[in-house]
């Protein structure tokens, strides 16, 4: 497993947001994260991503602790994610917002600006480049240049999806990536994600759109009331009694 | 009439010193301000320099250059142990802190017999010329506009737009802010060593709270947006004074009462009219123009 969750818990005062969750993440694979609203999965991102920490539990990417870690330790051990709420830096262009999200990925020393190196312009103009390739993959090659806060809701979500993947991430969160989309979309959200797993990255995918997860992902865990209710393949759990009393009610 | 001629320019001379000097003052507090942080820091850490090269000029016979160096080092180093646990304070808390930081340190000059207390130390020699204060502005410009768009600077803004992101794309915003913070602190050092040396003169009064107030209210002016503007904002706040005064002369008025009143109502209207700054008016200027163009052309 590239991502593993070996029984993270998270209460808040007395509310108990995530119990004892385990499951795990393999390399390139869509991993899928569902349930009811308030079941705990925007927290368990906040936990993977360092924003807010464990109560109890572990969490390793390749074996190695990431809870405890700051965001940033985090972020740059290969874990990069979008938020539900979007969160672009407003005042930015697209462009601007996704060459921050390269940040990782640069070796651009100050005093080479500073003296005017020959390097320091290419390093630029790279950075420039592979911002601007990012954008032209999410379907916004056009629209590089307009500052983020004037555009539309699907388009800012699809910045931060290149956003984070500009730091070249090896396990990418996304929080309800399609919230508040048209059907065409969603349909390139999807393209999109299958695109990214096939680079050899994993995805784990909040969503409430079931359409597109039992379509996408490789596997799913559904949560309720911050535990693990079920872990399988996108039929399995579809089948599953305990994810369908959940859903549609215990009578159901 | 010669004595009256140099004099004139002795005056001028000052008054250009001033928009220098306080030129690097307002990009002390931009400085901070570049990512998100309103630090109230600055009238302390122009103290330390001012004292500490007054100091060093009356006791040592260092050049002049080495004197500015310890005058910008000291402050740099007291920021970062300063800077670790106030940096995590946010908004409103961190000015708190930083303003108690900058009383702090004034009230040790007043109860510092050594640098005679509330007096402060006189008799400076007269060491700062206009080619040193506009080199090290442009010095300090120059550190500005090419931090603009490099990896350094788009992580400035980013930690100023929304820190907590920031971090989730591996911005380590502790270390950007102190880093900003010593550079802030090294700035005021540096043109506290300058005005004392332009003034003969160090008091604690001189680095109250009103000093850090009127750096800031010099950035806001100007304009944030780059580093332009709090260049610009010191330059028209320094000079306005003058030129007022110098003008209600040519008229024959009395000015006092009246000088202070233009003073204030310019600077209202700055604040009310161009809301990012003095520097942002030649953008607006085109776009009018571009706008009657238009108009004109439809007509």
């Amino acid at each position: 497993m590239l991502l593993e969750l070996d029984g993270v818990g998270r209460s808040f005062g007395g509310v108990q947001a995530v119990q004892s969750a385990t499951f795990g993440v393999a390399p390139g694979e869509v991993h899928g994260l569902i349930g009811p609203n308030g079941a705990g999965k925007t927290t368990l991102l906040n936990l993977v991503s360092g924003l807010v920490r464990p109560t109890s539990g572990a969490i390793r990417l390749r074996g190695r602790r990431l809870d405890g870690l700051s965001s940033h330790r985090i972020a740059a051990l290969g874990v990069t994610r979008t938020f539900q709420n979007i969160r672009l830096f407003p005042e930015l262009s697209a462009l601007d917002n996704v060459i921050v999200g390269a940040h990782l990925t640069r070796r651009a020393p100050l005093w080479q600006r500073l003296v005017f190196a020959p390097a320091a312009g290419r390093e630029e103009r790279s950075a420039r480049g592979r911002a601007h390739a990012l954008l032209e993959r999410v379907g916004l090659a056009d629209r590089a240049l307009e500052r983020s806060a004037n555009l539309s809701y699907g388009e800012q979500r699809r910045v931060e999806i290149a956003r984070a993947l500009a730091a070249d991430p090896a396990v990418l969160l996304l929080d309800e990536p399609t919230a508040g989309m048209s059907h065409g979309e969603v349909e390139s959200i999807a393209a999109l994600i299958r695109d990214v797993a096939r680079e050899g990255r994993s995805v784990l995918l909040v969503e409430h759109n079931l359409e597109l997860v039992m379509g996408v992902c490789d596997r799913i865990t559904v949560l309720d009331f911050g535990k693990v209710l079920a872990d399988g393949a996108p039929g399995e759990v579809r089948a599953d009694p305990a994810v369908i009393a959940a859903y549609l009610g215990a009578d159901a | 009439m010669i004595a009256a001629l140099q004099e004139l320019f002795l005056t001028y001379q000052s008054a250009l010193g001033f928009v220098g000097i306080n030129g690097l003052l307002a990009l002390s507090v931009y400085a901070t301000l570049s990512c998100g942080q309103l630090s109230l820091a600055n009238a302390g850490f122009m103290a330390i320099g001012a004292f500490a090269s007054a100091l060093l000029t009356q006791h040592t016979a260092l050049p002049f250059a080495a004197v500015l160096a310890v005058a910008a080092l000291l402050p740099a180093l007291v920021a970062v142990p300063l800077g670790l646990p106030v940096l995590r304070l946010r908004g409103v808390f961190l000015a708190i802190a930083t303003i108690g930081f900058g009383e702090v340190v004034r009230l040790s000059f007043v109860n510092w017999d050594y640098t005679n207390g509330a007096l402060g130390l006189v008799g400076i020699p007269q060491r700062t010329t206009l080619p040193v204060v506009y080199l090290l502005l442009a010095a300090a410009a120059f550190l500005f506009w090419r931090l603009r768009g490099s990896r350094f600077g788009y992580a400035l803004e980013a930690i100023r737009e929304d820190e907590a992101v920031a971090r989730t794309l591996g911005i380590d915003s502790t270390a950007y802010k102190l880093g900003m913070f010593v550079l802030g602190a090294g700035l005021a050092g540096l043109a506290g060593a300058l005005d004392a040396h332009l003034t003969f003169m160090v008091a604690p009064s001189g680095f109250g709270f009103g000093r850090v107030v009127e750096m800031l209210v010099y950035a806001v002016v100007g304009g944030i947006t780059s580093f332009i503007g709090p260049v610009v904002g010191a330059a028209f706040l320094t000079l306005l004074p003058e030129v007022l005064r110098a003008l209600g002369e040519l008229l024959g008025m009395e000015a006092g009462p009246l000088r202070l009143f233009l003073n204030g109502a310019i600077l209202l209207a700055v604040i009310l009219f161009l809301p990012h700054g003095l520097a942002s008016l030649p953008r607006l200027l085109r776009r009018w123009r571009e706008r009657r163009k238009g108009a004109a052309l439809a007509a």
